[in-house]
């Protein structure tokens, strides 16, 4: 992609990551790496978000939190894991108090890897987001016209 | 009297990172009771110790929290040093001490952003941000991660810094000095910053007594406790004086922390001056047999670590006790009586770091 269509605002939910991760999100909107550049911004309404971004793994108390946050975001939209713990549980897996990944409650469509993941790879997660929301809206236009 | 409303605030919040939950009593404008809700983020890793052994534990212990992931590893090293008996060479002591150092210096700069944010100063907010990577790029240099750098183990550290390196620190330190004037200029003189700050959350020396408070917190209450005193890990062969401030108010808060930052440029150029060669780590051989309690200094206060073991591999007990849980009362009692719109800044005074009082 040599440029981009749209600049989505971000949603960033804290399921019950380390914080590792968390600043890492935040890193990736501040000077050095910079996206709100491109009019990437992180709101904290979900009803202004295209992507959600969610750190950590899933417990019973947050599970319906993550749901709440995801169903009151307006389509099309997209799930970005980051994270190994938001991926599968990661080093927390075996907790008592730990469901799993993500993808346990909700369809992840990106999974960034690390631990924790680097601002680099969180960019490159929500431009492959970016490309999903395109597919996801020309699928919604055609059931429209339909 | 007004009206009681009750607005809850949280778990998903813009001005907070990490999900927590308070539903605040108010009546008109004023907040006269806060009741937090906790629990979002809790994993149990305290009885993860049951299934991963003591030198794998490590790394667990170091993800209790992002923010202070050093720290946290630092002491459960030397919790478990303690039991064992193993005295660390002195260059493992002095770069724990830098490393330690440096990430309170990342740690206090993070929330400098976060408050300049929640009082709405966006481009003090990024300012700072971008300090911060400079000692994100010397954690990058030096162990090869930038949050999180799994470089303290049982028996010293992993890593070395060779003396170019470490000359380079001191130059870049130097550098980032003049800047870090420049930008905490602003937090400690701006009459809007002031505004929000001064004057608002005060807590009372006794107060802070009785609650507990630890950290910035108690500090900036008159209280004169900071554990680096003790003289762990190469404290006690650097000089320093622990920084109070007496009013108790938020701007007092962020007082004790920008000195803190200046205070930890110090010690790395202290401890830089007379760090001395050797080994950087010692064998571990059996496992541990005993029970013990180490407190260490972390960026927002006083945690406890302690750790009871039988002589297996796997411990049979690990607490920890960190300095947001210690703070929650006091932040409590802070909110009674302030209005809504301070909630977030009063909410961030603390520093809350949710992932580490849940674990
Ligand atoms: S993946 Fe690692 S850094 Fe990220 S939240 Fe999990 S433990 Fe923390």
């Amino acid at each position: 992609m040599n440029f981009i269509k749209k600049s989505p605002w971000i949603l960033h939910y804290d399921g019950s990551s380390c914080n590792g991760c968390d600043i890492e999100v935040l890193a990736s909107l501040t000077p050095l790496y910079d996206v709100e550049r491109f009019g990437i911004i992180n709101t904290g309404n979900p009803k202004h978000a295209d992507i959600l971004l969610i750190t950590g793994s899933v417990n019973e108390q947050n599970i319906p939190v993550v749901k709440q946050l995801y169903e009151q975001m307006a389509e099309p939209k997209a799930v970005v894991a980051v994270g190994i713990c938001a991926t599968s549980g990661g080093i927390f897996a075996e907790c008592y108090n730990v469901v799993g990944g993500v993808d346990k409650v909700l369809s992840v469509d990106v999974y960034v890897p690390g631990c924790a993941a680097r601002p680099e790879a969180v960019i490159d997660g929500v431009v492959k987001a970016l490309g999903i929301l395109e597919q996801k809206q020309k699928r919604m236009r055609k059931r429209k016209y339909r | 009297m007004g009206n009681r409303t009750v607005i809850p605030f949280g778990p998903q919040h813009p001005v907070l990172p990490e999900p927590i939950h308070l539903d605040l009593m108010l009546e008109d404008e004023r907040v006269v009771e806060a009741i937090p809700r906790i629990g979002y983020i809790h994993r149990g890793l305290e009885k993860l110790v049951e299934k991963k052994d003591f030198q794998q534990y490590t790394y667990v212990a170091e993800r209790i929290c992002g923010i202070c992931s050093f720290m946290h590893g630092m002491g459960y090293c030397m919790t478990i040093e303690s039991i064992m008996d193993i005295k660390i060479p002195e260059r493992a002591e002095f770069l724990r001490t830098i490393w330690a150092e440096l990430s309170r210096m990342h740690s206090h700069l993070l929330w400098l952003g976060l408050s300049a944010d929640a009082f709405g100063f966006e481009s003090l907010h990024m300012h700072t941000w971008r300090l911060r990577e400079q000692v994100l790029d010397i954690f990058e240099e030096t162990t090869g991660g930038r949050v999180i750098f799994s470089v303290c183990e049982i028996g010293g550290v992993r890593k070395d810094i060779s003396p170019e390196t470490l000359d380079k620190i001191d130059r870049i330190l130097t550098d980032m000095e003049k800047e870090l004037k420049e930008i905490t200029h602003v937090f400690l003189s701006d009459s809007s910053v002031k505004y929000r700050t001064k004057g608002i959350g005060v807590l009372s020396k006794q107060a802070a007594f009785d609650l507990g408070a630890v950290g910035p917190m108690a500090k900036a209450s008159g209280i004169k406790r900071d554990l680096r005193t003790q003289g762990y890990a190469a404290y006690g062969k650097l000089k320093f004086e622990p920084i109070i401030e007496t009013d108790g108010d938020s701007y007092a808060r962020t007082s004790v922390r920008i000195k803190e930052v200046f205070q930890a440029v110090d010690l790395i150029k202290q401890a830089i001056a007379i760090i001395p060669e050797g080994g950087i780590n010692v064998k571990v051989t059996g496992n541990p047999n005993g029970e013990y309690f180490t407190r260490v200094e972390q960026p927002r206060g006083s945690a406890m670590y302690y750790v009871k073991a039988s002589g297996s591999k796997f411990l049979d007990r690990f607490r920890v006790r960190t300095p947001t849980f210690a703070n929650v009362p006091a932040l409590l009692e802070t909110l009674k009586g302030c209005s809504l719109a301070d909630v977030p800044i009063l909410i961030l005074t603390i520093d809350p770091c949710i992932s580490c009082t849940e674990r």
